[in-house]
């Protein structure tokens, strides 16, 4: 029960308190360009759920079984007891991450040519989303252990999905106000994530 | 240096500014922007990724299959981040700390892979290297303002120097606290872009 209680609060952590988009400030390209759309929003945001969720564990397990030092000790041979490959972590973590992409686009369009439908065209963007990237990195920096990998994976890709979201709400009722035109599209949208973030500011007052 | 290549240089200073004009590589250019400090060495290192990968890029153009460029591209990429990585950890330490996982992230840095796509996978060497160091730069400008509004109104300082004396917060003024934390960031970010747009008059199509 304890345990549940501590994933239970990871989560909330990073889908609100930390929102990855709000608060970190990654993810920010494709939020820009996508958010005119509630449909497309929608869209990329499942994906971005999906690909961390996968990603972060696996970015983990390659993390502690081949990058670490001494991690390669499974082996079997003592030489190996010395060795760090860390300094290789950004190259490895964005090499899983494309592979992946690539890999989870190919098996969606021969099993759910629906899902593929749908998704299909925000894949290739999420590759150099730097909040996938900037998931594994927070992973690797606050050493989480496999079980927390999986709960940070999927929940800081659920708060950019409701970051995403709500935006693409926003602007699709600024579609109708009246604005500066120096203003109009980026400016407005940039301050407007600042009120959103500020509004997320309230939920550090929680206390786990 | 001929007219042209000048272009190429001058352009993304303002008129064609990577973050303000191009959309491209907003993250870092809220998250570093604390103190100027953070957003000189971010420069330095976003300029010196963005030069080296336009220079190879365009070196190996001819060679790099359509197909597999993307993948091409992030490996050279995150090879020169790695460098730039393992640099800063040995010599400025205590700046590679507070930037943290932001040196990893210009990896997905979108000027990076953008002017790679765009422009170095099309023109020669000489004038790649012109418009890395130009869209580097370009950059550089928007980080350093922002951070000089977020420091001078957050704590009060720039590069660390005390600017606001003493005697005005004897008179009451208070450091504004919102600056330091996301939401000061987005705002002024999104008060440069509406000046920049309105001289250059520039109109976004909605």
């Amino acid at each position: 029960m304890v345990l549940l209680e501590h994933y239970l609060s990871l989560a909330t952590k990073s889908i609100f308190i930390e929102n990855i988009l709000l608060s970190y400030f990654l993810g920010m390209c494709s939020f820009l360009a996508v958010s005119k759309k509630i449909d497309s929003s929608v869209g990329i945001g499942k994906a971005v759920i999906f690909v961390s969720a996968i990603t972060v564990p696996l970015n983990w397990v390659i993390k502690t079984y081949i990058l670490e030092k001494g991690a390669l000790l499974w082996t079997g041979n003592e030489n190996m007891a010395n060795i760090d490959l860390s300094f290789l972590s950004f190259l490895t973590f964005i090499a899983t991450i494309a592979a992946m992409v690539q890999l989870v686009e190919m098996l969606m369009d021969k099993f759910s040519p629906a899902l593929y439908s749908s998704l299909g065209i925000f894949l290739p963007l999420i590759a150099v989303n730097c909040s996938i990237l900037g998931a594994s990195l927070f992973m690797d920096e606050r050493g989480y252990t496999f079980t927390e990998s999986i709960v940070f994976g999927i929940s800081s890709g659920f708060g950019f999905a409701i970051a995403i979201t709500t935006m693409a709400a926003i602007r699709f009722k600024l579609g109708y106000s009246n604005i500066p035109d120096g203003l109009k599209g980026l400016g407005i949208t940039m301050i407007l994530t600042g009120l959103i973030s500020m509004a997320y500011l309230s939920f550090s007052g929680i206390n786990l | 240096m001929n007219k042209n290549t000048l272009k190429i240089a001058v352009d993304p200073l303002v008129d064609n500014n990577p973050i303000t004009r191009q959309v491209l590589g907003i993250c870092s250019a809220l998250a570093v922007t604390v103190k100027v400090e953070q957003a000189l060495v971010m420069t330095f290192a976003v300029t010196f990724v963005l030069v080296c990968s336009n220079f190879l890029v365009s070196l190996l153009r001819k060679m790099i299959p359509g197909r597999v460029r993307i993948i091409v591209q992030l490996t050279i990429i995150s090879s020169l981040v790695i460098l730039i990585d393992q640099v800063l950890q040995a010599y400025l330490y205590n700046i590679s700390k507070q930037l943290s996982v932001f040196v990893g992230l210009i990896i997905t840095n979108c000027i990076i892979m953008g002017r790679a796509e765009a422009f170095a996978m099309q023109n020669s060497t000489k004038d790649s290297i012109y418009d890395g160091l130009g869209n580097g730069l370009g950059y550089g400008s928007i980080l350093i303002l922002v951070s000089f509004f977020r420091e001078i109104f957050g704590s009060g300082t720039i590069m660390n120097y005390q600017i606001i004396p003493d005697s005005i917060y004897m008179s009451g003024y208070v450091n504004n606290g919102l600056m330091l934390l996301a939401p000061g960031a987005f705002i002024i970010l999104g008060l440069i872009i509406w000046v920049q747009r309105t001289i250059t008059k520039f109109k976004e199509e909605t």
